[in-house]
């Protein structure tokens, strides 16, 4: 797969993927609709690294409206058949063409394509990175996150791009954070959640359980337990997800800016045709899905309820967090992807978000390392981090 | 058949704010050239996020207080999904769970007396930007995107086109004297719901929508029409009444059926996730108390309480700065019916021989309150003080500087009323003996002798004081 950047500076290159607007840069989301859509600003969380000196040297593709497992489903970049699935963020910190990169997360592609290339991920507490600047589709769960090759290089950024932004009204109060690797983690006590495991396939099992025996050398306590709120809690995060997407992507008509259908003689056919040429099969399936869910027939037994189920993850994952600090899980059910039918897509990634769906549901941060995945309470990341750095430690 | 006209209001009122309802482009400015007053945000471009106007909270809670709403101290805003190239985000940002006021309650004054309106809610929006068609291509303009909106929901009170048009009159009088909103062209518009069932009966007819009028003109008419469209495929079975949405159109002074496409849609309401609830707390809602302007018809009331009549309040409402003018000569010192008395009497008739209207009196409260308690204290006669007035305002004179050159003050010197007093006193000794002999009204001769020789110097009630004061000695 392809990907812009080799420029280097002191500080670092930072990639940031095409959901993250840099000003007067092609900013597409990976979707057709945006082709040539050059905005007048840039995100919140470039101009703040920008302004630390960070040099924001180009653009990743992802999957359109970052909807997809890993970034397959772009547009201008689509995967070639039976090619072994990459993230582009993802791989170019693997590669060493950028020290590190922002990526949306809302649907875990990020933390999938982290796991693929073999480094990591995290999506922090919602609130804490602006979305000022996000091309934005599930706005209640997404998050702008970041990927690098350790811990310390996520802190590094986080420390930079968190923090209120009053251009983001779900933005939390403070003004900055701090994110350590070395927080005082001792008597760390961390849960692998067995419903999870047993949808995944041998080979992450394993992983799993060698990263639970190394963190175990480290001092800290593993338990396994059983947690059983993960498919309903998927179900309801796919209606939100779908319905929040369907409604922010409807601004994609034709009429303003991006794609616009040669052949119409009416603004209904400009409409239908612009969209109907603009958007992949994907987004398609999702504009329905969440057209239904908001539907007045079926507005109280979908979006309604899933908003109910969002309280009752939420209380859940807050007593069992009270107990452990950390959820043990994979990221995803295989350890390589390769090209699919997208027609097959929504099946695939509704399947496979599953094990990320409770962060952006909720809320609670998340990283992707070493092939798993911690998950922790709101604002727990420098926890998460310095156990996840614990980790880091194997092989040497 | 005795027919009984159920009516319900939803009426848009543009909120006169600096700045858009979630962005900070200019919201009441109004821009030379289309698109001029836009920004990424309320153009809908991907990326903004919107940003809630704390003014249009402020304003909407002010307008809730003066139709006696009750607050709500949970808001909360929805989006309403529908397609159309006006609307850049293909959804307007509204409230549908946790409208900003509830319950609200209007007096309205017809010829039966006054009613009452109740308000079901009031709540906050954006507007939507504008269409201009032309030749074979139309063009959209966003400078009106996103401008705030409050949407005044009635219950179904109305049972005339006249109250219609009273209860908007009145809102948009409370409105505009207050600067809640400019009122101007367009910028208050009305959905009217309307069925029509037989005198008595309490099930409601079918009901019809008639959609986006600005003019009360046309929202009269339009009323009437459709009453009487309903009256008639009641009566003589015309035609089948169905619940529909209609528009109305001027030229014909008929309304037409909206085809069902525009009127069926599911706008698949839901709560949004950018916009946090906004609480407001017993600081907040006391701030916005305090500063709350006075409406013009709770003015009405404190005038009628002064003993101001119908015909002068009337005159008054009608203009915002003649209102403010008496009450600033009011809160100067001077008596309410006197000074009313003073500016729509004395000052208009001399506006109208100058063949200016009420509106254009230049006087300043300070001018105006001296003069009256100069007359008042007998420094001043009211010849003397009407001259003023009418070099006040046709020439523009300053009243203290004017009263001053012309020498028009006067020292009165009690001497002088005393032998005055005596004169008439010997004057008249028929209504001395009638006054002593106890008919009060008796009085009323010797005094006005008395005046009529101080050729209206002088206090009149200081003269009689004196005057009594003397009989009885």
């Amino acid at each position: 797969m392809k990907y812009y950047a080799t420029m280097l500076n002191e500080k670092g290159v930072v990639a940031v993927d095409d959901t993250i607007l840099v000003k007067d840069a092609p900013s597409t989301a990976g979707s057709r609709m945006l082709e040539g859509f050059k905005p007048l600003f840039s995100a919140e969380a470039v101009k703040r690294l920008e302004e630390k000196g960070y040099l924001v040297a180009g653009k990743t593709h992802v999957g359109e409206f970052g909807l997809d497992l890993v970034g397959e489903f772009s547009y201008y970049n689509k995967a070639n058949e039976s090619e072994k699935l990459y993230g582009a963020a993802a791989q170019a910190v693997a590669d060493n063409n950028v020290k590190y990169a922002l990526s949306v997360d809302m649907n875990g592609s990020a933390r999938r394509a982290a796991m693929l290339s073999g480094v990591s991920f995290l999506k922090p507490t919602y609130g804490t990175v602006s979305r000022y600047g996000v091309i934005s589709c599930a706005a209640s769960g997404e998050q702008i996150g970041v990927c690098a090759k350790d811990c310390d290089g996520i802190a590094e950024i986080m420390s930079v791009i968190a923090g209120n932004d009053t251009k983001d009204g779900t933005s939390l109060k403070d003004t900055s954070y701090e994110y350590k690797t070395d927080a005082d983690i001792k008597g760390a006590k961390v849960a692998i959640v067995k419903e999870l495991l047993d949808k995944a396939s041998d080979d992450v099992k394993e992983s799993v359980y060698a990263y639970a025996e190394e963190l175990k050398d480290q001092g800290v306590t593993v338990e396994e337990i059983s947690l059983d709120i993960f498919d309903t809690a998927n179900t309801a995060w796919q209606i939100l997800m779908c319905a929040e997407t369907c409604n922010n992507v409807s601004r994609y008509d034709g009429v303003k800016f991006g794609h616009r259908s040669d052949t119409y003689k009416n603004i209904d056919e400009l409409y239908v045709n612009s969209r109907t040429e603009g958007f992949n099969f994907l987004t398609k399936a999702v504009i329905l899905y969440g057209s239904d869910v908001l539907s007045k027939n079926r507005y109280a037994d979908c979006y309604d309820k899933a908003l109910r189920i969002r309280r009752v993850v939420a209380d859940k994952i807050k007593e069992v967090l009270s107990t452990y600090d950390a959820l043990l899980t994979p990221v995803c059910s295989k350890t390589e992807y390769v090209a699919y039918d997208i027609k097959d897509a929504f099946k695939k990634v509704y399947d496979e978000s599953v094990f990320t769906c409770v962060p952006n549901l909720i809320g609670t941060p998340a990283i992707s390392t070493n092939k798993v995945q911690l998950m922790g309470a709101h604002l727990t990341e420098s926890k998460l981090l310095s156990i996840a750095k614990l980790g880091e430690r194997k092989g040497e | 058949m005795n027919f009984e006209l159920v009516i319900g209001l939803e009426t848009h009122v543009e909120l006169n704010t600096e700045s858009k309802i979630f962005c900070s482009c200019g919201g009441h400015s109004s821009p030379q050239e289309p698109n001029d007053c836009v920004c990424p945000a309320c153009a809908g471009m991907p990326g903004m996020l919107p940003v809630m106007n704390k003014r249009v909270v402020e304003l909407a809670v002010t307008a809730g207080l003066m139709l006696n709403c009750e607050i709500s101290r949970y808001t909360t805003f929805d989006k309403k999904n529908y397609y159309y190239p006006d609307l850049p985000c293909a959804y307007q940002i509204t409230q549908l769970n946790h409208p900003i006021c509830t319950n609200g309650l209007v007096k309205v004054k017809t010829a039966d007396g006054e009613r009452d309106i109740r308000i079901k809610q009031i709540h906050m929006e954006e507007d939507a930007g504008k269409l201009v068609h032309g030749g074979n291509s139309s063009f959209v303009d966003f400078n009106r995107t996103s401008v705030p909106l409050i949407e005044i929901v009635s219950q179904p009170d109305f049972r005339s086109a006249e109250e219609v048009v009273t209860y908007l009159g009145k809102l948009k009088s409370m409105f505009k004297s207050t600067g809640i909103s400019e009122c101007e062209e367009g910028a208050m518009r009305c959905d009217v719901n309307i069925s029509v069932r037989e005198a008595g009966t309490t099930e409601f007819g079918v009901r019809t929508e008639i959609k986006n009028m600005s003019s009360f003109e046309a929202i009269e008419r339009a009323i009437r029409y459709e009453a009487q469209r309903h009256m008639d495929a009641i009566e003589f079975e015309t035609e089948e009444l169905v619940q529909e949405t209609r528009r109305f159109d001027d030229v014909s002074g008929k309304t037409f059926a909206m085809r069902n496409k525009e009127t069926e849609a599911d706008y698949r309401y839901f709560p949004d996730p950018n916009l946090m609830p906004i609480v407001i707390d017993d600081e907040w809602l006391e701030q916005i108390k305090a500063n709350k302007p006075v409406a013009l018809d709770e003015k009405a009331e404190a005038y009628a309480e002064a003993g101001i009549s119908d015909k002068e309040i009337a005159m008054l409402m009608s203009e915002h700065t003649i209102a403010k003018l008496l009450d600033d000569v009011v809160a100067l010192g001077c008596n309410a019916k006197d000074a009313a008395a003073w500016i729509l009497t004395d000052c208009a008739g001399i506006l109208r021989k100058a063949g200016k209207k009420l509106k254009e009196l230049s006087i300043t409260a300070d001018g105006l309150s001296y003069l009256i308690k100069l007359v008042d204290s007998g420094k001043l006669n009211r010849g003397a003080a009407k001259k003023t007035l009418i070099a006040v305002i046709e020439d523009g004179a300053d009243v203290e500087k004017f009263v001053e050159e012309q020498g028009f003050l006067v020292e009165v010197d009690n001497s002088q009323i005393e032998a005055v007093i005596d004169k008439a006193i010997e004057a008249n000794p028929q209504a001395v003996a009638d006054y002593k002999a106890g008919k009060e009204k008796a009085l009323m001769a010797i005094f006005g002798a008395c005046m009529k020789e101080l050729k209206g110097s002088g206090d009149p009630a200081t003269i009689r004081t004196m005057l009594i004061e003397k009989l009885k000695g």
